[in-house]
């Protein structure tokens, strides 16, 4: 589905992203986790289309297609889906709009008829229930004045309701107590299907305990320097980061 | 056919007005020019009574020493005032016979409003041939305002019908004296609007869909004179969501409201006059003076303006605020593309105790145009304990514009408070970031935030036109990136 | 006045030429002619709306073209008791540079402080790189006639890299049986990465009549660092124009901080073009007037080049029939992209015949930029009050802990420590009602007729 090969990322002349492979196929998810620092969120920004970056080398494949060839709308609209880290506001843009907006491009992209009000209302009722988001929240403004929690939850539920093929969590665990965890992690589970994809970025094994990963890299330093099983993700939360970096850099 | 179609027209527009914009009486252009000639021709064919003309010639006289103001943060070639027609017979003959004929961009930002065929052709002045439900609610509209003693007319019937009611209040809140251009307009007007609620009357209608009809044959120089008596209330909306266009380049209205005890005037505007092509050529400049006055205690007016128009904007919706305890507000939202400049925003004369005050004004800037909030909030020595807020934001899109905030406090007393903030960003590149990942273009994506932005302003108009200019800040701002 | 002034010019062009550089002179001429054409600033123009310069020009004003002073004890005149501040003192008594010991002087690590008539002798070329640079006469009626005429004044030169260890303190001194018209001009070179802190104290020591119109012209060279503090105590009598214009290149940093504590009329306005990226500009100012004092602060910011940072913060307070005009103007120009710019004035009113007129204005044409602006006008903050007085305080100490907080906020941004206690110590007298004229900023005059001030914390 994904197939990143060999892809080096700057920005300002900076590398961030080292010649780095991955591969993502339909049905998996993936747990990308690495120190804080090490690239996990330019990647998952440089998959999504945030032109802030320079890609020096290599290629995205998503679906057959060349990515870079393709803005970030489109990509949405073939079903790259980005849970923000930090979600931004939209002051005055109520949730409900902008979904219906969102998810109306998207069927015109694919040559469906719009939602009428009528049916995104019902869309949207149920799809809540997925992420237990109460329904004031999608009568406010985007994200405008939503606790931490609140956020994170309202990406789960954009995803709930767009239905992407390959979702990318950007530490969509951090800054949630146990209980929105659990609802998040829930949601997640909820939307796995046997053709859709996610790649969970964390930096703590704790949400891995929810959600499932088939397969746990470890990025460091803009490289993956180790992959396994989800054994790998309890390995590091015994023995932290260190271990892996001075394997890498042993083999080396 | 066309005859009838012409009728028709009529009907809708001034329904059984005798006196209306569209009468019967055949009427021959001015000729070019201004002279007390012109003035004395204009009065006589709209058989005005005599202090009509003495003050028209009056304020003709007063004009004659006035230089036109250069202080607003616009640029434009003089205008040549002599060059003019002061005076034409409304059009008579519809310019198109179908709306294959009308220019097809024009039809199609008719169709990004989502405006009715029918009033779509009414607008680009295609000859009408259904019969229209326009005419029906002009009807029964009328009726029902009747019921209540609410006048509700052309300003040229007023002048027949109710003379002692435009001499007791034209120009005592906007003095032909007061600027250049309401001298101009006080001399040469050609017609408007007069409303009058009587005591203790609450309009039940907001007197707004009618004149989305008739807005496309405003004339070039408007009077508008809003008489709401103690304990009254009036919502009252003027102005068109579809771009006008007219061969009259100047425009110079004038709006005067008067504002009894109690009494509440709520005051809303969407205003799209052709702004030119791209390089600003052939639009309209749209020079108003509005003024109300809350003259009694308690009284409350409100100004609610939503512009994306004209090539040049110089306007100023202003309140004095006499009466004890009245108060004023003025919601904003000025959009400006391509090459268009507006110089707008509000006074706020504070004059009676205790009285308030609310500002909030949303430039929004794109291509290479220019915008700017220019306000005055002053509180005299006597306007003990009175308030004021005022936020003028202003949004730049692209980097070839300008967003330029020009308020002047004044304060006269210590017990007042006067807030100003404003800030001046660019959109948000997370937020666009968001909606393109979300699937929503870059021109979506804009026009979301921008309506976001502007939504505090926007929540303050009549609904359906709320919904209608929602749409056209969207599609003001297309092609503003550059 | 205008016509005397123009008389005086053309009978005595020689005298006030003296030994100033053909270039300068230029300039004179070129300022002469555009005062001649347009006189005296009138409330006409928008910069002078509120500031009606008229009824101070009817008095008959001594004009001196020759200094009368020379070789003076300035220590007799004055001495500084503002206990631990360290500083090197200047003094410019009526217009005039005096000294004890010599008019200009060479430190050994290249700097040069002394009088600006005698710079022009000495260092012509170097004056001629400068002088006139910075100062936009054609813009500025008041900076046109100081052109024209000026004589004398400060002259400062900080070559690259010199750090100016001391703060130099100049003391602009009017003292004058008759009414007297001054128009000094000071320049401030700072070069290359230098530092300098100038103290810059304006006082009168009597009530007479007088009327000062300086011009400064300030340039910040690349990373250059410069501080200016104004310390205004004047006579009720006294009128005083201030013009300061800044230049500032690459990375410099410009502060300025203006404290009017008295003055009969005051118009201060700083001309600041940010020519090159990476420059700070700092701008604050405080004023507390009462009786008829009039206080006026002009601000006008030019962004004219990209990633700089500007930023404004005004505040006064108002009393009696005081009237206090503050007009703040940032121009971020077309491809000034990366401009941040704030801009904030504060006004509190103590009686309604006090008035304020505040006009914070933005004119930007680049979109990458963060500005805001905000304007305030109204009384000490009621739930505050409310909170202090809940802890046991009276109404008349809650109103003083209020309004000496709303001026620390501008005090405290004086980066010299003594001299910020002592403005500290001063605001406070002059908010309690306890400073005297000659209980002065940084002097000691032993003046005959001391005045109260008195802002009247009860009208609150």
């Amino acid at each position: 589905m994904l197939s990143i090969r060999n892809l080096s990322v700057s920005i300002g002349g900076k590398p961030i992203i080292k010649k780095l492979s991955l591969e993502v196929r339909e049905g998996e998810v993936h747990a990308i986790m690495g120190p804080n620092g090490s690239g996990k969120s330019t990647l998952a920004s440089v998959i999504a289309g945030r032109d802030r970056f320079d890609v020096d080398e290599g290629e995205i494949e998503y679906m057959g297609q060349n990515l870079f060839k393709m803005p970030a709308e489109m990509r949405a609209r073939e079903g790259i889906f980005l849970g923000f880290q930090y979600p931004v506001e939209i002051p005055g843009v109520s949730m409900a709009n902008f979904m219906r907006t969102a998810i109306n491009e998207k069927r015109k992209y694919l040559g469906l008829d719009p939602l009428s009000g009528a049916e995104f209302l019902k869309l949207m009722e149920e799809k809540k229930k997925i992420v237990d988001i109460q329904s004031k929240l999608t009568k406010r403004s985007v994200n405008e004045g939503f606790s931490g929690g609140e956020k994170k939850k309202n990406e789960i539920f954009q995803m709930a309701l767009l239905e992407p093929r390959l979702a990318i969590l950007d530490e969509t665990d951090s800054g949630l107590d146990i209980d929105a965890l659990k609802v998040v992690a829930n949601g997640v589970n909820k939307l796995r299907r046997k053709d859709n994809a996610t790649v969970v970025i964390t930096h703590y094994q704790r949400l891995l305990d929810y959600i499932i990963p088939d397969f746990v890299h470890v990025l460091f330093d803009g490289k993956i320097i180790k992959s396994g099983g989800k054994e790998l993700a309890y390995e590091l939360e015994e023995k932290g980061y260190e271990w892996v970096k001075k394997e890498a850099a042993s083999n080396q | 056919m066309a005859d009838k179609n012409d009728k028709l027209l009529k009907e809708v527009g001034s329904s059984d007005y005798k006196y209306g914009f569209y009468t019967d009486i055949e009427m021959d252009q001015a000729p070019r020019g201004l002279t007390e000639d012109t003035i004395r021709f204009i009065s006589a064919k709209k058989n005005e009574p005599e202090f009509m003309l003495e003050f028209r010639l009056r304020a003709f006289r007063h004009w004659k020493t006035l230089k036109e103001p250069e202080w607003a943060h616009v640029e434009y070639p003089p205008i040549d005032y002599q060059d003019l027609i002061y005076y034409s017979a409304p059009r008579k003959k519809p310019k198109y016979e179908s709306l294959d004929e009308v220019d097809p961009e024009l039809l199609e930002t008719f169709e990004k409003l989502g405006i009715p065929l029918e009033e779509q052709k009414m607008l680009a002045g295609v000859a009408v041939d259904a019969v229209m439900d326009s005419v029906s609610v002009g009807s029964t509209f009328k009726e029902t305002l009747a019921e209540h003693g609410i006048i509700f007319c052309s300003f040229s019937e007023a002048l027949q019908k109710h003379p002692d009611l435009i001499k007791k209040y034209m120009g005592t809140v906007i003095p032909y004296t007061d600027n250049f251009f309401s001298a101009l307009n006080s001399a040469v007007f050609s017609d408007g609007s007069f409303v009058y609620i009587p005591r203790g009357v609450r309009c039940p209608l907001e007197l707004s869909t009618y004149f989305r009809i008739n807005a496309a044959n405003t004339g070039q120089f408007e009077r508008t004179l809003i008489v709401a008596e103690e304990g009254s209330y009036v919502s009252y909306m003027e102005g068109c969501t579809a771009p006008i266009r007219d061969e009259n380049q100047l425009h110079a209205a004038i709006v005067e409201i008067i504002a009894h005890k109690d009494a509440e005037v709520k005051y809303s505007t969407v205003q799209n006059w052709w702004p030119g092509d791209k390089q600003g050529k052939g639009g309209v400049y749209n020079f108003v003076s509005k003024r109300g006055i809350c003259e009694g205690e308690n009284s409350r007016i409100s100004w609610t303006q939503v512009e994306t128009g004209s090539a040049i904007t110089w306007k100023y919706p202003s309140l004095i605020l006499k009466g004890d305890n009245s108060s004023g507000e003025f919601y904003s939202v000025a959009v400006t593309n391509n090459r268009q400049q507006a110089d707008t925003g509000t006074k706020m004369i504070h004059l009676g105790k205790n009285t308030r005050s609310t500002i909030i004004s949303k430039g929004i800037s794109g291509g290479e145009s220019n915008n700017s909030y220019r306000g005055l909030v002053k509180t005299s020595k006597n306007a003990v304990n009175s308030r004021n807020f005022s936020q003028c934001d202003s949004l730049l899109l692209g980097d070839m514009c300008g967003a330029h905030t020009f308020p002047y406090l004044d304060v006269g007393n210590k017990s007042s408070i006067v807030e100003h903030e404003a800030t001046t960003s660019k959109i948000s590149e997370d937020q666009l970031f968001y909606c393109l990942q979300r699937g929503i273009d870059m021109e979506g994506a804009i026009g979301l935030i921008v309506n976001g932005y502007a939504k505090e302003v926007l929540s303050k108009l009549p609904m359906e036109f709320a919904v209608e200019a929602q749409k056209l800040l969207s599609i003001s701002l297309e092609g503003s990136v550059g | 006045m205008k016509e005397r002034l123009i008389e005086l010019y053309n009978r005595e062009k020689d005298v006030i030429r003296g030994s100033s550089s053909p270039l300068v002179n230029r300039l004179r001429q070129h300022a002469f002619t555009r005062f001649r054409d347009k006189g005296f600033p009138g409330t006409n123009l928008e910069s002078w709306r509120f500031t009606d310069l008229t009824p101070l020009l009817n008095t008959e004003f001594e004009i001196n073209l020759a200094n009368r002073f020379g070789n003076i004890d300035t220590e007799k005149l004055f001495t500084c008791d503002v206990y631990d501040l360290d500083t090197f003192s200047i003094t410019i008594l009526n217009g005039w540079f005096v000294h004890k010991y010599a008019p200009l002087s060479k430190l050994s690590d290249g700097t040069i402080i002394g009088s600006l008539a005698k710079a022009m002798e000495v260092y012509p070329e170097l004056l001629d790189q400068y002088i006139g640079r910075a100062a936009k006469p054609d813009n500025y009626e008041m900076a046109a006639l100081n052109t024209a005429f000026f004589q004398d004044g400060l002259f400062i030169y900080v070559p690259e890299g010199v750090k100016v260890n001391k703060p130099i303190q100049l003391i602009n001194i009017v003292d004058s049986p008759n009414p007297v018209f001054l128009q000094p001009r000071h320049i401030l070179i700072a070069g290359k990465g230098s530092e300098i802190t100038l103290v810059h104290c304006d006082h009168s020591l009597t009530h007479n009549v007088s009327f000062t119109n300086t011009v400064m012209e300030v340039f910040a060279e690349e990373d250059a660092r410069v501080d200016h503090y104004k310390i205004q105590n004047k006579g009720r009598n006294s009128a005083l124009v201030t013009t300061t214009f800044i230049r500032q290149e690459k990375n410099s940093k410009v502060t300025t901080n203006i404290v009017t504590l008295n003055g009969g009329f005051t118009r201060n306005t700083i001309d600041n073009e940010i020519s090159d990226k990476g420059c700070v500009s700092d701008h604050y100012g405080l004023y507390l007037v009462d009786s008829n004092q009039h206080v006026d602060n002009q601000i006008n910011i030019d962004h004219a080049s990209p990633g700089s940072l500007s930023n404004q913060l005004y505040k006064g307070i108002l009393d009696d029939k005081a009237k206090a005009v503050f007009s703040g103007k940032v121009l971020v120009r077309r491809h000034s992209q990366q401009t941040e710019a704030h801009q904030n004035n504060n006004n509190i009113l103590l009686t309604d015949d006090a008035k304020v007129n505040t006009q914070p204005h933005l004119e930007i044409y680049a979109d990458d930029v963060k500005c805001s602006h905000g304007a305030t006008v109204g009384q000490l903050d009621p739930e505050a009050m409310f909170y202090i007085r809940s802890r046991g305080l009276c109404e008349r100490s809650a109103r003083q802990l209020m309004m000496i907080a709303f001026a620390s906020e501008v005090v405290d941004k004086i980066e010299i420590e003594a001299l910020r206690k002592r403005i500290h110590s001063m605001v406070e007298k002059r908010l309690k009602g306890e400073l005297s004229i000659c209980d002065q900023c940084v002097l000691h005059c032993n003046s005959k007729e001391p005045t109260t001030f008195n802002i009247d914390l009860s009208k609150l």
